[in-house]
């Protein structure tokens, strides 16, 4: 199940629909090993398609090395799909390299109504999870992240 | 001569869970082919037969070294090369 905060969703809801038609991305960081999605840190989509995303190889290692002395996670790996439905396709699970991580989609397909689901992918299984969108467990969705 | 390597997670089950490990060759390729004989199987998930795989970076320091020499790129002691598997993905 992942557990997030309205502000988060609607962090991640905005970017998708801000890069529509291009594929958005990000991470939601948060304490390693407390599945805590805290700090919202939306990622450049290096290839600015409306079929791929890639996190900028320079960014992703900035932001990586970030979480690592900050002693995080990446909680989730966000990315949304624009005229498809909100489901890993088989490139989302060929590169689904963080099994520790939330893999949340969205579709931007439908202007008026989002679709936001979340997956766990681990070793090419894809299991998808129930979403509890709550303002309950603590923590700082309101730091900034890197915009 | 040393040259620091970090491990990005998903690869761990190579190096017994290390997030790093040391290595030792003059170039990208050297220290991989290193690293291989101590830490088996490793290679083939960094390259394949046209080199450096497309979905993982490879840093040397601060930069990718798809923009330096790729797998020829010259190391020295006291580096620190950094794996990370690309993110990336999309409907296709």
């Amino acid at each position: 199940m992942l557990t997030l905060h309205p502000a988060l969703r609607d962090k991640v809801v905005a970017h998708a629909r801000a890069d529509h038609p291009d594929e958005a991305c990000g991470v939601i960081a948060g304490p390693a090993g407390q599945d805590r999605p805290e700090r919202f840190i939306p990622m450049l989509n290096a290839q600015r398609s409306p079929t791929f995303y890639e996190f900028d190889s320079l960014e992703l290692l900035r932001v990586w090395r970030e979480m690592d002395d900050r002693d995080e996670e990446p909680a989730v790996i966000y990315h949304s799909h624009t005229a498809t439905e909100a489901y890993p396709s088989r490139t989302d699970i060929s590169y689904a390299n963080e099994p520790g991580a939330h893999y949340v989609l969205v579709s931007t397909r439908d202007p008026g109504e989002v679709e936001f689901r979340s997956f766990r992918i681990v070793d090419g299984t894809v299991t998808e999870e129930e979403v509890r969108i709550t303002d309950s467990p603590p923590g700082d969705p309101t730091a900034p992240g890197l915009e | 001569m040393a040259i620091e390597v970090r491990i990005p997670t998903i690869l761990r089950t190579y190096t017994g869970g290390a997030k790093a490990v040391e290595g030792s060759g003059a170039t990208i390729a050297e220290l991989i082919g290193d690293l291989d004989t101590r830490y088996g199987g490793l290679r083939d998930r960094l390259q394949d037969e046209t080199g450096l795989r497309r979905f993982v970076n490879v840093y040397l320091n601060d930069e990718d070294v798809r923009f330096l020499g790729g797998l020829e790129t010259p190391v020295r002691d006291g580096d620190t090369v950094t794996v990370l598997p690309a993110v990336a993905g999309g409907a296709g």
